[in-house]
């Protein structure tokens, strides 16, 4: 037989069928749905008098629109933002699908959700209506995001018409210095490759590095791999991915689990597999970065300085030029004498509890600066409810950090966690688009630490100024 | 779905690499359950003011590209959300071909189930066509899915390449659940031996 990637191994273990022409259908084993890209799904099959083929394999949540303050018991206030969320109720409900409503303790980020309860497993296809579904390829999963006309697709057949991707090979080698996470090597490889550096393939990220990355820091990593334009990011199991998934609620018990894990540990590329592009990093060369632009391609270690547009070539020099007037931002500032208003610590990239972890270790016994806003945002009600059983909301809360409950929040801003027009914040979600966050507000992605670090001094921050253990 | 096959009109120019999805439809209007409606906020930020007006130098609002079918814009069209809300905006503007150096892969995909045709070209092909564009509203193009061709204004003709199922697909107006019910014994031989050996799934 042929050498094998690991996409191709789970390609070929949920192909359904194959045309002539290469249009092949796939299996889909789970299929996470929100209520933002569904509510048209939902009234599509209706209308054509279908139904929802594999109830069972189908787990719904709302989290994009859903207030975050502790009140919220109240109900939704905006009324488009209402209807959405109660059209996912009803069609949950009609439908019996698994559904964590907005009062379930289990209601969070889909992304963050899956993992936790164990709907995610390795080798397994998982779709959403949602790029960030990129996340559960952390398990070795196949997991992308789709349209709301897939939505529909996979309701009716649970099936998705695809074409195959080619295979590209991440590599980072070696180990991470003090103060780079998991987060600083997804935006890295991103400013390398670029946003549309992994268009048409699917990557596999590997090396020692990767290896040695907890599950909440392989999702982060494969979370963003849509950024990078890629169709999906995988990381093949292992002990870690093991170790994670057992005993979660959904997960195989007892023989199945003993089965399971002997087709998992098969779940790896073949040595001499044929990969179509490679890209190898040195983890010792990764800083700490952050983005300074409008693209998550536009990111630079910390130390560094505002780039000039003419230091671009192509349609990039309009687009920095464009960027850097959106972002209010000179060339030649250095990135460490940037002034923010806000803080958002939370999204399905860093809202797991090793995230909250990370920032409240640089909070500990430190005050967010004066005048500054700055809130976290946990991924779900279990991360919520650990890290207050922690001391790590305590942390927060003392530094002067709101404490907020489950959803995308500021990510995206759908609810009222917005930006105002010219406002700058330290995220830790995945894209500073214009007017992601809110119209005219300008976002810099970086890790929780460093999100940390600049609430309190105030400005874009080198965690490691502030890193309390010495650098060894 | 609605069929494409021949379509004659203005192109609209919009020179800028990776116009996000957040750029196409701001999540504010996300907020619908309707696929409709979405044309009049389509590229909302660069197309109004802050006060609510037109923004008089966007492209779509000069009088020359107002009734716009095509737009040739720049690489990575679509990068960012898998919001099908992007294409249901364009479409429901009226724009039925977008012209690009490259796309991203979602929004690719999404146009297709939505009756629009994106195409991409070379990137000195799309600036040939970029110029074109700018001429206005006399300069209309033709597209032929069936023969895969541009017509310029000067009645210079581009090729183009397209995925035979989807442009089948395109063409007939076809609805994809449909074709994939038509293989329901496939697919359930697929799920019967699928849960032997996988049946933690
Ligand atoms: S947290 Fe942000 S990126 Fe993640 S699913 Fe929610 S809106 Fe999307």
């Amino acid at each position: 037989m042929s050498p094998k990637t690991l996409y191709d191994k789970i390609w070929d273990a949920h192909l359904v069928h194959e045309a002539d022409d290469g249009t092949c259908l796939l299996y889909i084993d789970r299929h996470l749905v929100h209520e933002v890209t569904s509510p048209q799904a939902f009234e599509g099959l209706r209308m054509a008098g279908r139904s929802v083929r594999a109830p069972d394999k189908t787990i719904a949540v709302p989290d994009h629109n859903v207030p975050t303050t502790i009140d919220r018991a109240k109900g939704i206030e905006n009324e488009e933002s209402r209807i959405q969320v109660e059209a996912l109720d009803t069609n949950a409900r009609e439908t019996g699908i698994h559904y964590y409503p907005v009062s379930d303790v289990r209601q969070g980020i889909v992304h963050i959700i899956g993992p936790e309860q164990g709907w995610t497993l390795p080798g397994m296809t998982v779709v959403c209506g949602d790029s960030h579904t990129a996340t559960h390829g952390a398990f070795g999963a196949l997991a992308h995001g789709i349209g709301t006309s897939e939505v529909e697709h996979v309701l009716a057949t649970q099936t998705l018409i695809q074409q195959k991707s080619k295979n590209m090979k991440v590599e980072i080698t070696g180990r991470l210095s003090p103060g780079v996470t998991a987060k600083d090597i997804t935006l890295s490889v991103i400013a390398r490759t670029g946003t549309a550096g992994g268009t048409g393939y699917v990557i596999e990220y590997c090396g020692e590095a990767i290896r040695a990355l907890s599950m909440e820091g392989r999702m982060t990593v494969c979370n963003m791999a849509i950024e990078g334009g890629a169709r999906a990011g995988l990381i093949a199991p292992d002990e870690t991915t093991y170790q994670y998934v057992k005993g979660r609620p959904h997960a195989p018990k007892g023989a199945q689990w003993e089965a399971a894990l002997d087709w998992w540990k098969t779940l790896k590329s073949d040595d001499d597999a044929h990969w179509d592009k490679v890209v190898t990093i040195k983890g010792e060369d990764i800083a700490p970065v952050v983005t300074w632009g409008t693209s998550p391609e536009d990111a630079l270690p910390i130390t560094a300085e505002v780039p000039d547009p003419s230091s671009f070539s192509g349609g990039k020099v309009a687009a920095v030029k464009r960027a850097l007037e959106y972002m209010g931002l000179k060339a030649g500032t250095k990135l460490r004498d940037v002034p923010i208003d806000t803080v958002f610590i939370g999204s399905c990239t860093n809202g797991r509890i090793e995230d909250l972890r990370a920032a409240a270790a640089i909070l500990e016994g430190k005050r967010v600066k004066d005048g500054l806003r700055a809130m976290v945002v946990p991924g779900s009600g279990l991360v919520r409810a650990q890290a207050e059983e922690e001391g790590l909301a305590q942390i927060f809360i003392d530094a002067g950090f709101e404490w907020r409950m489950a959803g995308c929040s500021m990510c995206l801003a759908m609810n009222p966690d917005q930006l105002a027009p010219g406002e700058r914040c330290a995220a830790t979600s995945n894209r500073n688009f214009e007017g992601r966050q809110g119209r005219g507000g300008r976002t810099h992605l970086m890790s929780p630490a460093m999100a940390a670090a600049a609430a309190v001094t105030g400005r874009l921050t080198d965690v490691r100024e502030l890193m309390v253990e010495p650098v060894i | 779905m609605e069929k494409f096959e021949k379509l004659t009109g203005v192109a609209a120019p919009l020179p800028l690499i990776n116009i996000d999805t957040d750029m196409i439809i701001p999540k504010q209007f996300l907020k619908t359950i309707k696929r409709s409606g979405l044309g009049v906020n389509l590229f909302d930020e660069m197309r109004y003011n802050d006060d609510g007006t037109e923004n008089e130098n966007f492209v779509l609002n000069k009088p020359a590209y107002r009734d716009a079918e095509i737009l040739v814009t720049g690489d990575n069209f679509g990068c960012g959300s898998s919001r099908e809300h992007a294409p249901w905006a364009i479409k429901d503007f009226g724009i039925r071909c977008v012209i690009a150096p490259g796309f991203a892969d979602i929004f690719f995909n999404n146009c297709f189930k939505n009756g629009i045709l994106p195409i991409a070209l070379p990137q000195e092909q799309v600036d040939r066509l970029m110029d074109d564009a700018e001429k206005g509203a006399n300069a209309r193009m033709e597209i032929d899915l069936e023969n895969q061709t541009i017509t310029m204004s000067d009645g210079e003709t581009v090729a183009f390449e397209v995925d035979s199922f989807r442009k089948h697909c395109l063409l007939e107006g076809l609805d994809d659940i449909g074709l994939t019910l038509e293989k329901a014994s496939a697919i359930d031989s697929f799920e019967a031996s699928a849960s032997q050996a996988r049946p933690w799934v």
